[in-house]
């Protein structure tokens, strides 16, 4: 036994008191990981037996009748993809400036901060802008509408990813590329963005898994469409907002609809997840 | 030697800075758009109401009379619930995952909790709708009442009907929601903690507790506080985890168990359905004082934030 | 006219390596050989009451000097003396970061390249840098030779298969990676990434080589092999070299300076400065009293 004159008493009490928390900590992680695996069993559970081929080949139908939600997946995918296109240039574009021109700078701190709040604005302010400023100003919803809300979505973590990305890219090599006598865009293009390449597609995967479950800023933008809509300048169905009106009406076949709309989307979301941390993990830089 | 690609080049680096200026700008532009439109899409109501519409708890559309009372109250106090559950739950997570955790279950717990901050916030309030709630109604809220209805003051607050839907349900599947979210901040935030520092306290024979209160606390609080404020950000301009459960009831009541209504799930719910100006109107004005309220708590979170990441000499 | 300069036009000819004593003879017959092959003694950078600044700190105080051209010049001294500082001046990598400028002059063949209005990318066609940390492009070994070229022509693709085995074989690498050209250049050893950097820098044909402690990151022999190639390539380029090693200043080049605390001490040729300082300050650094 190792002799010491501490006070045993305190030093159990001490102990003690870390195995409480020790133990509530580990409680709480269960706690925390019980809801993820609740939720996807229920998702599954609920979900999986409505999913069929009808669901990517048919349309909404109305309360009672057969039907899938083709229109609302291809639409969504519309939305996404031009979405991600109007942000990600911007995006990527902006996050260059911050960290390639103006590192320093304060209005590179006041772009960025304001570019923080954007990340975390609430997603239904910016549906609420986006219905002022083309919503009413075309006189209907729009896909195009949806569109530019998702994008503001999109915008502030491609900027934010970009420039972090940019960030770790070590001065050296751009001094070697400048010191051969490159141009300052030809440095950034041809260099910087090749060695940051997987970094910035990361965040531009990661952004498009952030817009593609995204409903608030589609429900008075895009509003939905019970039919196949023909073109972007309409209301267009998406998963998201079909998923919200068939899970809060009263009828069995559409709730099930909701369950495998939400299956999908989920298990997308998830899967991008997965593969941009597996496959595209932000690189150590190889320096 | 060819000049004229040289000549090229100026040209072209000219044109490369000032896109990228431009679109860096645009963020900026985009911010101040939407004040600007929120502004003057509020202003018909909030000329008409004054700041009354602050204290009002009226919501009319036959008689176009409307208050923020509810949806204010509906809002903080979801937001309540979320972050008294949410933020000790975070804590024990970041405190599980950086010192208890082994470290072969490090990397899964932690992609774990990334992917259910990943999962979209429709399928937390469906989720909510079809299965938190029922439970809720049936063995919950009547055991609550039960149990607590009784009691003089506290008792208001379990009183009513066990619909499942409400205010408590509503702020319950908030706090899930931002739990993850949270949880990954404060992970990062101790993970930040110098090696050494810590060491040196285990050293001496702290425990694991006393490390993390005594040391790892003090050394992050402002970016923990910095990412509690974060989440708090989420969870009050959070919209369909809320929205699916809350009820829509526009009027306040004392119990937890009883409907309201948040701004967001207000506006998500009543929206589209507006007729008339001072409506919709209404409806603008409380989207413009959720930006303000959520800008105002983000800002502060980038402050501390930003105070932290000044004395690590790193970025945050 | 500096001092160190007229010191120059005391010296004869300057030895080259190795050789320690030369007959009186058999100096002027080099001389009049150097002559005929077109080598002249001439200045190829004069550097004129140079200053320089990191935002207020004063980092370089009125340095002048001269290069030669053909020749390797070595930059000696302790940490932060600034030699690194003078060399970045040459091609004005500086200019990068807003903070930091230049006054004074530098003359190029005559022309001042610190002057306003001077086309930094043609500069740096004719001035080229390798750094302390082998920095290979982000893509093939190909690409990155290719890149450099490719700023200032259009070569057809065989000429540039020719340009870039020229270029690698100057270097000393060719036979290492002639069969890897489609592999990426941070593939390769550290040696060899410097290497590339070097065949990188050479491949643009420029007139003068500046050499930022090249070989301080790597290996001994990899280190070894580096001032072998200097001692090749110092046949077509003008050298300039930062060494915090003075046995490699000594091995490998013919000038020294020898800077401290962002003044020029001492200027003269390699043999005689480490054989014989003038200055008390020098003969110290040199035998490692300091630094």
């Amino acid at each position: 036994m190792i002799q010491s004159n501490i006070d045993i008493k305190l030093y159990r009490r001490r102990r003690l008191f870390n195995y409480v928390v020790l133990f509530v900590s580990v409680l709480t992680t269960i706690f925390g990981l019980f809801w993820l695996v609740w939720l996807l069993w229920t998702l599954i559970g609920q979900g999986f037996q409505y999913i069929n081929l009808d669901l990517f080949f048919k349309a909404t139908p109305p309360p009672g009748s057969n039907g899938g939600l083709a229109n609302a997946i291809v639409g969504s995918l519309m939305l996404t993809i031009v979405g991600v296109s109007i942000g990600t240039p911007m995006g990527v574009l902006a996050g260059t400036y911050l960290s390639e021109y103006a590192r320093y700078s304060k209005m590179a701190t006041l772009i960025r901060f304001v570019n923080d709040i954007l990340l975390s604005a609430p997603s239904i302010i910016l549906g609420v802008f986006v219905y002022e400023i083309v919503v009413i100003s075309t006189g209907h919803f729009s896909g195009w509408a949806g569109s530019l809300a998702l994008s503001l979505i999109a915008l502030p973590i491609v900027v934010r990813t970009t420039e972090d990305m940019l960030r770790l890219v070590p001065n050296s090599v751009r001094e070697a590329a400048a010191a051969l006598g490159a141009p300052q865009w030809k440095v950034t293009i041809a260099i910087v963005y090749r060695a940051a390449r997987s970094g910035i597609l990361t965040g531009i995967l990661l952004a498009v898994a952030r817009i593609s479950g995204e409903t608030a800023p589609l429900l008075f933008t895009a509003l939905n469409n019970q039919f196949w809509s023909h073109t972007m300048n309409e209301p267009i169905a998406n998963l998201p907002v079909v998923i919200f009106q068939f899970a809060m009406s009263p009828y069995d076949d559409w709730q099930h609809l909701a369950w495998a709309g939400a299956l999908l989307i989920t298990f997308s979301v998830l899967a991008l997840n997965i593969i941009v941390r597996l496959f595209l993990r932000t690189p150590k830089s190889s320096y | 030697m060819d000049t004229s690609i040289n000549n090229r080049g100026a040209v072209f680096d000219k044109l490369f800075y000032h896109s990228t200026r431009l679109c860096a700008f645009a963020v900026l532009l985009v911010i101040i758009a939407i004040i600007i439109s929120l502004i003057i899409g509020a202003w018909p109501a909030l000329k008409k109401f004054g700041f009354g519409f602050l204290t009002s708890t009226a919501w009319n559309p036959v008689t176009e009379e409307f208050g923020a009372l509810v949806s204010i109250y509906g809002t903080l106090l979801t937001s309540a619930i979320a972050m008294a559950i949410g933020v000790p739950v975070s804590f024990g997570i970041a405190l599980f995952i950086t010192e208890l955790c082994p470290v072969w279950l490090k990397r899964p717990i932690g992609i774990a909790i990334e992917l259910l901050a990943a999962i979209p916030s429709i399928i937390y309030g469906m989720w909510g709708l079809f299965i938190l709630a029922p439970l809720f109604g049936d063995y919950v809220e009547p055991w609550f009442t039960n149990h607590f209805g009784d009691i003089p003051l506290l008792g208001a607050l379990f009183s009513g009907p066990p619909m499942g839907i409400g205010v408590a349900t509503a702020g319950i599947i908030l706090s899930i929601m931002i739990i993850p979210f949270m949880a990954a901040v404060m992970r990062d935030m101790f993970e930040v903690v110098p090696a050494v520092l810590k060491e040196s306290a285990y050293g001496i024979g702290a425990t694991t507790w006393e490390v993390i209160y005594k040391v790892v606390l003090p050394y992050t609080k402002i970016g923990v506080v910095g990412g509690i404020m974060l989440g708090l950000g989420r969870a009050l301009g959070e919209t369909m985890a809320v929205t699916f459960v809350i009820g829509n009831a526009n009027r306040i009541n004392a119990s937890l168990f009883m409907p309201g209504n948040t701004i967001s799930s207000s506006l998500a719910n009543q929206f589209t359905e507006a007729v008339g100006e001072i409506y919709t109107s209404s409806l603008i004005a409380l989207g413009l004082i959720l930006f303000l309220i959520t800008f105002i708590v983000l800002a502060l979170a980038k402050l501390l934030l930003y105070r932290l990441s000044k004395q690590e000499g790193s970025r945050t | 006219m500096n001092s160190n300069k007229a010191l120059f036009f005391q010296s004869t000819i300057p030895p080259t390596n190795g050789s320690s004593s030369m007959s009186q003879k058999e100096i002027r017959q080099k001389d009049i050989t150097d002559k005929m092959s077109g080598e002249m003694n001439d200045v190829k950078l004069s550097i004129i009451d140079l200053d320089f600044y990191y935002g207020k700190f004063h980092a370089l105080h009125k340095i002048s000097m001269d290069i030669l051209v053909n020749r390797v010049t070595a930059f000696i001294g302790p940490s932060g003396c600034g030699k690194s500082t003078l060399l970045r001046c040459f091609n004005r990598i500086y200019e990068l970061y807003p903070a930091q400028y230049a006054k004074g002059r530098i003359l190029l063949d005559g022309n001042d390249i610190l002057a306003k209005g001077e086309n930094l990318n043609l500069l740096r066609s004719k001035i080229g840098m390798v750094f302390q940390k082998p920095t290979p492009f982000p893509m093939s070994v190909y690409e990155n030779i290719a890149f450099g070229v490719n700023l200032y022509e259009r070569l057809s693709r065989r000429k540039m298969d020719e340009r870039v085995e020229w270029a690698l074989k100057k270097a000393a690498i060719w036979d290492e990676v002639k069969d890897k050209l489609q592999q990426t250049g941070t593939a390769l050893s550290g040696g060899q990434q410097q290497r590339l950097c070097i065949a990188r820098a050479i491949a643009i044909k420029p007139e003068i080589l500046l050499l930022d402690e090249p070989a301080s990151a790597l290996d001994p022999i990899s280190s070894l092999k580096i001032e072998e190639l200097i001692g090749e390539l110092k046949k077509d380029y003008t050298i300039v070299i930062v060494t915090h090693n003075m046995q490699q200043a000594a091995r490998v080049s013919d000038y020294t300076a020898f800077l401290y605390l962002g003044k020029l001490i001492e200027f003269d040729d390699t043999q005689r400065m480490f054989t014989n300082p003038r200055k008390k300050q020098t003969e110290d650094y040199i035998t490692g009293r300091f630094g």
